[in-house]
């Protein structure tokens, strides 16, 4: 599956392209950290890649690359075949991180409004977005609400809403579920499913846990520190993205797939009692 | 939610603390027959007060006028150059040293000088002296919000490629609020004390200052003590009206998002 996708993704235009990219963090008087080391990767457009592994794997690392927000040492990085300078100034993704980063004087609106703000569209334009977009992830009626009148999860959504502004055919996600609850996770999880499926852009999705990453992806990038590499790339085997559902994650495939992630992730010998930790 | 019965215990209890004070201090006053020239008993000071509330509330506006003009022109110009000092490195360099030197003199001291620069008769060098005092908290606290930038919101106008001078706009000026106004606060008691203090040094009569010594160089202690009164109430206003702007201004900002 990883490489039929992997070679249909060169003959189109890949949403992003990552050869031998080295990352070497310098600092003075302190050993240099290597954070990524030779690291190959290709996002097809449409598809859905997590990157999973413990701290300190460079799986963050990789996503401010390809965002742009680092620069690698060594090795080459595009995005719909431009630099990752091009891409971000041409604004081809959209980005959200841990922390849903909404200006808290904004109304909610006025926050999904910055990039198109920014950018130069019109008030009536920016208007008519917004609506749209707050309709999508369920949050018509906060248009003037404040951010600190939202909870964790309507925060978030918020800061989906905003990275889908300019209609991205990519968007780049660091672990934007990661400080909510576990039943505020699961229903996002189902929402960014539903949205991405309806938007149909590619996502490169950072994460911590691997249900998240088996119920979300069509692969899933199994990564190892110190250095951080890319130990395997697993293809997920489940219904297509459309049909995830809540079903899903009492699926018999489902807690396969969960598991096969985990032993990637602690080396050989599956640790603790598979399909329970549903985390 | 507070509930009424604690919002009557925090006003009602400062209100009856400072009630005691001055029946305590009016006992004092007739119980060992204080002289006025040494302290007037509030009751004193109250009558002369209400006696003479024009001539009160004429200086109040004249030196809560100075008071108020050297706020804004000190606000103004402490918050653009913040802005410019964040902006160019250079800048806040160039003037670190103006600023150290400016916050350690006594602005008042310059009071006499600027009166020979500006004519004895215009208000123009009290306004100055104010102003000078606000600059300094203004400009310090406003530079140090505007260096409080969040990573995640920088990295946000970076993925946006905004220019330098967008994100000063939406992003750094706004999240350095709570700290310009902070300043601001500071800033507005500073402008009233520093236009009262620098009528001592001269310039046009009419002023709270002005009146609190001919008053008591005329041996008139209750009419002095009654300007003093009118002074410290301006000096609460300006502070008041400063914390209500600051806390509807920032109403939004906490918790951080």
């Amino acid at each position: 599956m990883s490489e039929a996708s992997a070679t249909a993704a060169v003959q189109v235009t890949a949403a992003v392209q990552v050869t031998g990219v080295d990352k070497v963090f310098t600092a003075k008087r302190k050993p240099s950290v290597t954070a990524l080391d030779s690291i190959d990767l290709t996002v097809a457009p449409g598809e859905f890649v997590s990157l999973i592994g413990p701290s300190g794997c460079g799986k963050s690392t990789l996503l401010r690359l390809i965002a742009d927000l680092d620069t690698p040492s060594a090795g080459t990085l595009t995005v719909f075949g431009k630099t990752a300078r091009q891409a971000r100034i041409d604004q081809e993704y959209g980005i959200a991180f841990q922390q849903s980063g909404l200006l808290p004087w904004r109304t909610v609106a006025a926050n999904i409004e910055l990039p198109l703000e920014l950018h130069g569209v019109n008030a009536a334009g920016r208007r008519k977005r917004s609506a749209e977009l707050l309709a999508l992830v369920g949050l018509g009626d906060f248009a003037e609400s404040y951010p600190d009148q939202l909870s964790g999860g309507m925060q978030q959504r918020v800061a989906i809403a905003r990275a889908l502004a300019e209609s991205p055919r990519l968007l780049l996600m660091d672990e934007p579920f990661g400080a909510l609850d576990e039943m505020t996770r699961e229903r996002m999880q189902t929402e960014l499913v539903r949205i991405t499926g309806e938007t149909g852009a590619a996502v490169v999705f950072v994460t911590h846990s691997i249900p998240e990453a088996v119920f979300l992806s069509n692969r899933v990038v199994v990564m190892s520190p110190r250095p951080g590499r890319i130990r395997d790339i697993l293809g997920i085997t489940l219904p297509g993205t459309a049909d995830r559902d809540e079903h899903l994650r009492e699926d018999e495939a489902f807690f396969e797939n969960v598991s096969r992630v985990r032993e990637l992730l602690h080396g050989e010998a599956p640790v603790g009692i598979k399909g329970v930790e549903n985390r | 939610m507070r509930t009424s019965a604690g919002t009557l215990r925090t006003v009602l209890a400062p209100v009856l603390l400072g009630v005691v004070a001055l029946a305590l201090w009016q006992l004092l006053v007739v119980a060992f027959d204080i002289k006025p020239f040494i302290v007037p008993g509030p009751l004193a000071i109250g009558t002369e007060f209400g006696d003479n509330i024009a001539s009160v509330v004429a200086g109040a506006l004249v030196t809560g006028g100075n008071a108020l003009v050297g706020l804004v022109i000190g606000g103004v110009v402490g918050i653009l150059f913040a802005v410019l000092a964040a902006l160019a490195r250079v800048v806040d360099e160039l003037t670190a040293g103006i600023v150290a030197a400016l916050a350690v003199v006594p602005i008042v001291a310059l009071a006499p000088v600027l009166y020979t620069m500006f004519g004895a008769g215009a208000e123009t060098a009290r306004q100055l002296v104010a102003a000078l005092a606000v600059f300094i908290p203004v400009y310090i606290n406003t530079l140090r919000g505007l260096r409080q930038v969040r990573p995640v919101h920088r990295d946000l106008m970076h993925v946006y490629a905004a220019s330098a001078w967008q994100t000063t706009r939406t992003v750094t000026v706004p999240g350095a609020l709570p700290f310009i106004f902070t300043g601001l606060r500071i800033a507005s008691s500073l402008a009233v004390i520093s236009a009262l203090i620098a009528e001592y040094f001269g310039g046009p009569v009419g002023g709270l200052g002005k009146s609190i010594t001919s008053a008591a160089s005329s041996s008139n202690y209750n009419l002095a003590w009654a300007y003093v009164l009118g002074a410290i109430i301006v000096g609460l206003v300006f502070y008041c009206v400063t914390l209500a702007i600051e806390t509807f201004a920032t109403r939004h900002y906490k918790p951080r998002t």
